[in-house]
């Protein structure tokens, strides 16, 4: 053991005690192998039990560790001691409001990822005794990138159009909706416009680009929302160039 | 226990000086203030032409100046910027699949700069091809 410490600033608030957050700084051993996340237990197992935070696979696959590390929406077991400075801000994802220290309530997510049906609309339902709904795998490369989203919430943390205007659907919910839009299996692209071809849809999105820049899982939001843009776009234009295929 | 969520203020103004992604994107949208103002003077130039040519001497000369030209060289500077941070979006929006395999960005990105090479020479030749 080397001896050397970091120092975690953390980000606390209590609803039952606290008018406003405020940091608190604990210093924890550094080890090269460690994550934020580690640090993070370090505290809750030997310091301070009362801190409450979201974690669960600790391997960047369940999407529930997410929060400001220095300022970047990041999962914090995906984030090295070793890639940090020796002094660590912690803070709860922006632009969610807070719980409790650095839990945010997410409600607002799940019922925007509601709206957008992000499930296959297939155009028969079957029985399972039926089989599966066959796809090719140039069909599932598709939209295979997009389905890599874990729902962590950092792509909503960093967009600044969510940021200053709630009712925008943001990116990860568009994002699957662009997946299922993509996949052969579906046919639930219209049912989905409504939302999706919206002004609080895509076009509140002016292309940051933040989304995609702090995404952990490559998904690229923006890019999906892009190509939404212009498939609503086209939509639009051929409603008046083939009006038949539009009744 | 009782839930109190507490909602951080966000200033409404200064966010974008928060992170450098977001400064960059300010820059990127503040191009379009000036090229729009690029437009007018170009269109009050067309309209000076209508006039006449005093009128459109005038007009040129008034250009001409060290305002006129600092103004015209930041044009530039913002619309060159534009231009790259566009064309370096273009494989996000546009993604390419062609025979089963995606098409590299930097494919893309360089097509578009071919493209706008071409355009430009055109247009020069198409002015008369002087220099």
């Amino acid at each position: 053991m080397s001896g050397r410490t970091v120092e975690l600033e953390v980000l606390r608030y209590d609803p039952d005690q606290d008018d406003a957050p405020k940091f608190q700084t604990y210093t924890v051993p550094y080890r090269e192998d460690w994550v934020v996340l580690d640090a993070i237990n370090y505290v809750k197992d030997e310091l301070d039990r009362t801190l409450s935070y979201r974690w669960s696979c600790h391997m960047a696959v369940c999407g529930s560790c997410g929060m400001l590390i220095n300022g970047e929406p990041s999962l914090s077991c995906h984030t090295f001691l070793r890639d940090c400075p020796d002094k660590i801000r912690i803070e709860p994802l922006q632009n969610f409001p807070v719980e409790r220290d650095l839990v945010v309530v997410m409600d607002d997510f799940i019922d925007k990822l509601g709206s957008v049906k992000p499930y296959v609309v297939a155009k028969e339902e079957k029985d399972v005794d039926e089989g599966e709904y066959l796809q090719t795998p140039a069909e599932l490369a598709q939209y295979k990138q997009y389905t890599a989203c874990i729902n962590c919430l950092l792509c909503y943390s960093a967009c600044p159009q969510y940021a200053l205007n709630d009712s925008f659907v943001g990116p990860a919910a568009l994002a699957l909706a662009h997946r299922y839009n993509l996949d052969s299996r579906d046919i639930g692209r219209s049912a989905r416009e409504e939302v999706v071809a919206s002004n609080p849809g895509i076009w509140e999105c002016s292309f940051v680009g933040a989304c995609s820049e702090v995404c952990p899982k490559a998904v690229d939001p923006a890019a999906a929302i892009q190509q939404t843009k212009i498939a609503s776009t086209a939509d639009y234009f051929m409603k008046f160039l083939m009006p038949w295929k539009h009744k | 226990m009782s839930r109190r969520p507490y909602i951080r203020e966000l200033s409404r103004t200064g966010w974008w000086l928060k992170q450098p992604r977001y400064v960059r994107y300010m820059a990127r949208e503040m191009t379009a203030l000036f090229i729009g103002l690029y437009v007018l003077i170009l269109m009050a130039g067309l309209f000076a032409l209508s006039k006449g040519e005093a009128a459109y001497a005038e007009f040129l000369e008034s250009a001409d100046g060290l305002v006129g030209l600092t103004f015209a060289v930041i044009t530039m500077i913002f619309a060159i910027y534009h231009t790259f941070t566009w064309f370096q979006v273009t494989p996000k929006a546009m993604p390419l699949v062609i025979g089963g395999k995606r098409v590299p960005g930097a494919i893309i990105v360089g097509a578009h700069w071919a493209g706008f090479a071409v355009v430009s020479v055109a247009l020069w030749l198409l002015a008369g091809g002087q220099t």
